[in-house]
């Protein structure tokens, strides 16, 4: 019986891959093109990239959204580990599902409801718009993904390590925060990086409940990126993959070697 | 031991109340402003939509609000092809894509589920770091890629394949493009995850009794994927309804989809309430592949117990 994937199965991956990477790279090359002309190539330059750093409205966007990507990564972490805790150890109790989908749910929610109904209730308790509701948003929509993140480390993990330090006297917190989370640590993290990168790259949300001077990176690129293409825009797209690509990267190893960690005790 | 009894109900409470008070906060109650809003009227006023709570009215005052609302909003919404052809576009351009995934996403998974087991951890990052990283700026490489003096044409009249560029931007073709690309990990990967816990045992059966390959693929592989196929149909097929950002980009004018148009009549005609009734309704239509998926994870982990 054959078991590998065969050539129907490598012409499936290549041209599959293809079509996910050449796109980026694409961009990335020509980022590098000294013509206005975006399509056509002009030589190789790097003053789009020297362009990015006296460009302050580019500036101010880009440390907007890392502020807000930073509190309500935070944020979606504490409440996502919370949930996926609660949602792994507490048994069947009541409202197990109504809390499960009202964190799941914004996961696959489209962007366009989540954000006006956000929208409606800043509106209605009068809270201005800004930074904050920005964050408040964000974190509502990525706590999701970061409780299916720990969720999954929680599930895989042996128990009797907590039952046995529970046996040995710790109370169930303490042997949660003693034991369980140093082992699902690197889960955290993974999570708070991902709710991190969705925060950064969130367009719809962010346009509804920003307001005057709470402009955020997508939403300036979009602006742009209305217009036609660009090659700023190439350019601040280049950096921008290659910061979450190193994000991910580091989680990746970070994970993989918590789980060579814990196979090896 | 059980562990869900070592709780007590003070840790219990711990872990809970921060996540239930901020999702109840946040996640519940602007739903109840949204149903509530969608039975307003739209006015000149700020904030645009009337009756409005005076404050200290008290019960009257809340009487009086709630016997200002009426279903307007939705009549003029489910009689008005306007935003009929919207949603009905929004349902066809999702439906179309999520058979167009399929089609694409699966020898993709059937493949990555069949390398060797040392070559899958990097086919699967292969597949998930594209998806961390901007989906904006994917969908934007697009434009430089379709545009009729674009990438693709060049590439195709360089080839001697076209005689001129091919209008390809701003049409619904640029759109399938786009969603394709950009939820294609979501199809990809449930289908992969059935089809690596699969069993080899069932197949070198099929074949020890004279089955052939296509043909056990066909009665053994594809019918017990079908878990993961239904999660990524759905999984794609949901926030495809409400896709924005992609038909603005790549569709152009031409093709509204209800996300645009819910975004039109927000930004555009400041009208909250007609937004709200659209966003109401979209909920309830969405709600049933919702609610199949969620039964579909129920099921799923009761047979992995």
């Amino acid at each position: 019986m054959k078991r590998g994937m065969g050539w129907n199965g490598v012409l499936a991956l290549t041209l599959g891959f293809a079509f996910i990477y050449a796109p980026i790279l694409l961009l990335i090359l020509f980022s590098f093109n000294d013509s206005r002309l975006v399509t056509v190539w002009g030589g190789f330059t790097t003053r789009w990239y020297q362009g990015l750093a006296s460009n302050e409205a580019l500036m101010s966007a880009a440390w907007n959204s890392l502020r807000v990507g930073v509190a309500s990564a935070t944020i979606a972490t504490v409440m996502g580990a919370l949930i996926a805790l609660a949602l792994a150890r507490f048994g069947k109790f009541r409202g197990r599902g109504a809390l499960a989908a009202m964190a799941f749910a914004p996961v696959v929610m489209p962007e366009v409801i989540t954000a006006l109904s956000l929208l409606l209730l800043f509106v209605a308790i009068d809270l201005d718009r800004g930074a904050l509701t920005i964050t408040i948003a964000h974190a509502t929509f990525t706590t999701g993904f970061v409780a299916a993140i720990v969720g999954a480390r929680l599930s895989l993990f042996d128990r009797s390590l907590e039952e046995a330090a529970m046996d040995l006297g710790a109370s169930p917190l303490f042997a949660i925060a003693l034991v369980t989370l140093p082992l699902i640590a690197p889960a955290i993290l993974a999570g708070w990086m991902l709710a991190f990168t969705l925060s950064l790259d969130d367009l719809v949300i962010a346009s509804f409940v920003s307001g005057p001077g709470s402009t955020t990176l997508p939403m300036r690129i979009y602006s742009q990126a209305r217009l036609g293409v660009s090659p700023d825009i190439n350019a601040v797209g280049s950096v921008l993959i290659a910061v979450v690509t190193v994000a991910v990267l580091t989680a990746t190893v970070a994970l993989k070697r918590a789980g060579e960690g814990e196979r090896a005790a | 031991m059980s562990a869900p009894h070592a709780f007590g109900r003070a840790a219990r409470f711990a872990v809970l109340s921060p996540p239930v008070v901020f999702l109840a906060l946040f996640f519940l109650a602007p739903f109840l402003f949204v149903a509530r809003i969608s039975l307003s009227q739209s006015t000149r006023a700020q904030p645009p939509y009337a009756p409005q709570y005076e404050q200290g009215s008290g019960l009257e005052g809340l009487r009086a609000v709630l016997e200002g609302l009426n279903f307007e909003n939705y009549a003029t919404i489910l009689s008005d092809d306007l935003y009929l052809s919207a949603f009905l576009t929004a349902l066809r351009i999702a439906a179309t894509s999520t058979f167009l995934l399929l089609l694409i996403a699966y020898p993709i998974a059937y493949a990555m589920a069949r390398a060797r087991p040392a070559l899958r951890p990097l086919l699967l990052a292969l597949m998930i770091v594209p998806f961390w990283t901007s989906f904006l700026i994917r969908i934007y490489a697009w434009i430089g890629i379709l545009k009729p003096e674009g990438l693709l044409n060049q590439a195709l009249l360089a080839l001697g394949l076209i005689d001129a560029p091919l209008e390809i931007l701003n049409t619904e073709i640029a759109i399938y493009i786009g969603i394709v690309y950009a939820y294609l990990p979501f199809m990809v990967l449930p289908i992969y995850a059935v089809l690596v816990a699969q069993s080899h045992d069932l197949l070198e059966a099929a074949a020890d009794l004279g089955c052939p390959p296509w043909k056990s693929f066909w009665l053994v592989t594809v019918p017990l994927s079908a878990p993961g196929v239904a999660a990524g149909c759905l999984l794609v097929f949901i926030p495809c309804v409400g896709e924005f950002v992609i038909p603005d980009l790549l569709g152009g004018s031409e093709t509204l989809m209800i996300g645009r148009q819910l975004w039109s009549e927000f930004f555009g005609n400041r009208d909250w309430p007609t937004a709200s009734a659209i966003a109401v309704i979209l909920v309830i239509i969405l709600l049933i592949p919702f609610l199949i998926l969620r039964r579909l994870e129920a099921r799923g982990e009761e047979a992995l117990k």
